[in-house]
């Protein structure tokens, strides 16, 4: 019995000390939490923040990144309607199939189309990026650890690198990139959107609001999976507390 | 034995029904008028919370695989399409993702259960043995249902794991190949995934009903480990544990809607919503959480076949735990040091889910061989060692009276003399 009271304690212990004993050796850098509006139970998405983000990626981001899990229509989900999604999907150009001599054609895109990607394939968004291949966004904040608070930290982790780093060739230095160089130029800049409502386009409120929306469009569920689920809990509380005095009467007599 | 059933339900559908096939009557005996040992705690709750998650799991599954599409080019971006398109898709696939690691969640309590109870000892070897073959059977369903949304770790945990055949000598490389259906994971491999995905679960479900039957032979096990001695002892199944599983159930459904509705990827890998690239792999490979104990003893060992060995070894050993565990006394309420023994195991499982999910270098490797040792010595040496040298405490007479009468000479509190602790295990 000694024996196996030692051996728990030294399991424990070790299990305890490990993370410590790795510290040092690990690269990346913790990205900050971010009080981020839809955080918790009862979070929602800031529209307006979600619209300007959206005006950095269609300005910015979507020069490199695809989003091809996305359609014009869902926008309507951001707080545009109709009409304005229209004239956004418009004003890109898609392919638009063949025509009776088979020749390839593009159009104009609908809300019914996906997003239009900035290159034809990955060879073509290789070649432009100095053989990096910008990943497609639709998905990014679930793709990486607490991704929300990670794609912000990136997009203002830009900074000098240490004396003693040599930074390759067509590479950046960023604090929070795990191994810290990534093939992406610093993609903000001051005032490098202009926003309709007045908001001044800071480096970080450009990117807190392209983050609002990245978040977005890999949960596009979320504002109504929270809210049912605030309902879902109440009832299941509501049904635990009446199932437990039910079992109480069933079970009084028995002893 | 031809003839008609002499049905006693009033109903006259019911009656009519019943007389000529008697599903009613059975059901009435098997879980209305049941009789079941009346002392049971919360832990044996989780056979019917096992039941319902493979429910929720079959019925969440139909209707994923009508909006799913089993094709390598196609398959991250259905998932994407059930998730945004599908009306309350992401409800269905999210309930199905944490639905596995519920399932998963329940298994291991009740596996617990079954360990600290002596549940698997006679007369209920059988019984145990057929919990140990759904395991198995969830284990493949649960490795490839992760392995249909496509993304890095599907593929990149689907070819680990399928790899390890490799290291069967001569005939290892050959079954690789035929597993994959090619020369690597692909889109052959995917399509055979999906159809034994879609098929397990009813293997499973079958299993389950043999389990079932088998416990309806022996009857339940209880937390004294002693046998039903007189009707005192028992309740009818309806309404006394009809009620009390449906508290367990509502609480497993307010964890569950935790994860569903509010962490529904905590659970899940970020490489997961990645698509599927056999060019570049994830710089950690790791599979589900479920499966990091195994993962971690297949790495505790250097050699790719000793690896392999062990880990299915270590499931393997509970076929024959029935007859490992050598001490006549079921529940480790009697058994004072087995009681301390079974909290080391336990923990020596959980060292390995942790070392499982970190990389195999330094301190990690050292625990994760002292606790997969531990594994074994538990297994293969204790039990059958501590059954010869542990002192019993002494067992009460009956489960409704739970009472030990003490003999006046062992001054109380004293354990009994050997012969006085078997006496409970006569046959039923
Ligand atoms: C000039 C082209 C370009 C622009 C503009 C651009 N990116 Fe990138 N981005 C890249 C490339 C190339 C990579 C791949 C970097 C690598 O893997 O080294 C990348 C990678 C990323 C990553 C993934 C980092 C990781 O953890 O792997 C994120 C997140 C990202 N970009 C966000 C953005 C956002 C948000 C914007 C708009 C504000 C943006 N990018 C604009 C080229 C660009
Ligand atoms: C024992 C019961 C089952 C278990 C443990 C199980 C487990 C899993 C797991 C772990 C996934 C991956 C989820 C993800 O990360 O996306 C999955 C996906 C899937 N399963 Fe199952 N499953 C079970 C039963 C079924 C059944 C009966 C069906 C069909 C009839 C089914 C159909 C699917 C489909 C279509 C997917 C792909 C969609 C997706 O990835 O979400 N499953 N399953």
């Amino acid at each position: 019995m000694r024996i196996a009271l030692a051996l728990a304690v030294f399991l424990t212990a070790g299990v305890a000390l490990a993370p410590g004993a790795f510290a040092q050796g690990h690269e990346a850098v913790e990205a900050p939490k971010q009080p981020w509006s839809f955080n918790g139970p009862f979070g929602t998405f800031d529209r307006a923040s979600m619209q300007r983000g959206f005006q950095v990626y269609k300005e910015v981001c979507s020069n490199c990144h695809s989003m091809k899990e996305m359609y014009y229509r869902n926008l309507t989900s951001i707080g545009l309607n109709e009409e304005q999604v229209k004239a956004i999907a418009a004003s890109a150009t898609v392919p638009g199939g063949t025509d009776d001599s088979g020749q390839a054609v593009e159009r104009p895109a609908l809300p019914s189309d996906h997003f239009r990607s900035p290159f034809a394939n990955d060879k073509a968004a290789r070649s432009a990026n100095g053989g990096a291949l910008p990943p497609d966004q639709s998905l990014i904040v679930k793709a990486r650890e607490n991704g929300s608070d990670y794609v912000f930290a990136l997009l203002n982790g830009y900074e000098d690198a240490p004396a003693d780093v040599k930074v390759g060739e067509g590479q950046y230095y960023n604090k929070y990139f795990p191994g810290h160089q990534l093939a992406m130029p610093a993609p903000l800049h001051e005032g490098a959107v202009t926003y309709a409502d007045g908001t001044p386009a800071t480096i970080e409120q450009m990117s807190r609001d392209v983050t609002q929306f990245l978040t977005w469009t890999s949960n596009p569920d979320l504002e109504v999976r929270k809210r049912m689920g605030v309902k879902v809990v109440l009832f299941l509380t509501l049904m635990t507390g009446l199932t437990y005095a039910v079992k109480k009467k069933v079970w009084k007599d028995v002893h | 034995m031809a003839g008609l059933h002499k049905s006693e339900f009033e109903n006259p559908v019911v009656n009519w029904i019943d007389t000529r096939m008697p599903i009613f009557t059975m059901m009435q005996k098997e879980y209305g008028s049941f009789p079941t040992p009346k002392n049971f705690n919360y832990f044996w709750n989780f056979g019917a919370l096992a039941m319902i998650s493979l429910a929720i799991m079959i019925a969440t599954g139909i209707f994923l695989a009508m909006n799913y599409t089993a094709h390598t080019s196609l398959a991250f971006d259905s998932v994407e399409r059930i998730m945004r398109d599908v009306n309350y898709g992401w409800l269905l696939r999210y309930i199905h993702a944490n639905g596995a690691s519920m399932f998963f969640i329940v298994v291991y309590i009740h596996i617990f259960r079954a360990l600290y109870y002596g549940s698997y000892k006679a007369p209920r070897e059988l019984l145990f043995m057929l919990g140990v073959v759904i395991l198995l059977l969830m284990m493949a369903t649960a490795f490839m249902g992760y392995v249909l949304p496509w993304g890095q770790m599907s593929y990149w945990g689907a070819t680990v794991i399928t790899n390890l055949f490799s290291a069967i000598p001569i005939v290892g490389e050959g079954i690789v190949t035929w597993l994959w259906g090619g020369f690597s994971v692909d889109n052959p491999t995917l399509n055979r995934f999906f159809s034994l995905h879609y098929l397990m679960p009813f293997m499973i479900t079958g299993v389950v009903f043999l389990h079932i039957v088998a416990l309806h032979i022996t009857g339940s096990n209880n937390p004294l480990g002693i046998d039903v001695k007189s009707p005192q002892d028992t309740l009818p199944f309806h309404p006394y544990y009809t009620a009390k599983d449906s508290i367990g159930i509502c609480v497993y459904l307010l964890v569950f809607a935790g994860l569903v509705f509010f962490a529904p990827n905590l659970l899940n890998h970020p490489d997961n919503y990645i698509p599927a690239n056999p060019l570049v792999t994830p710089a950690h490979i790791v599979p589900e959480w479920y499966f990091l104990p195994y993962y971690a003893i297949l790495r505790s060992v250097p050699n790719k076949l000793g690896g392999v060995i062990l880990m299915f070894s270590s499931i393997a050993v509970l076929f024959v735990l029935p007859w490992l565990d050598t001490s006549p006394v079921r529940s480790a309420r009697f058994r004072p040091i087995y009681k301390q023994l079974i909290l080391v195991m336990v923990a020596s499982f959980l060292v390995l889910g942790y070392v499982g999910g970190k990389p195999p270098e330094g301190i990690y490797v050292v625990l994760g061989r002292v606790a997969t040792a531990y594994w074994f010595l538990h297994f293969l040496v204790l039990l059958p060692i501590l059954g010869k040298l542990e002192r019993p405490l002494p067992l009460p007479e009956s489960i409704s009276r739970p009472v030990v009468r003490r003999p006046p000479s062992s001054g109380g509190g004293g354990p009994l003399p050997q012969g006085a602790t078997a006496k409970p295990m006569e046959k039923p």
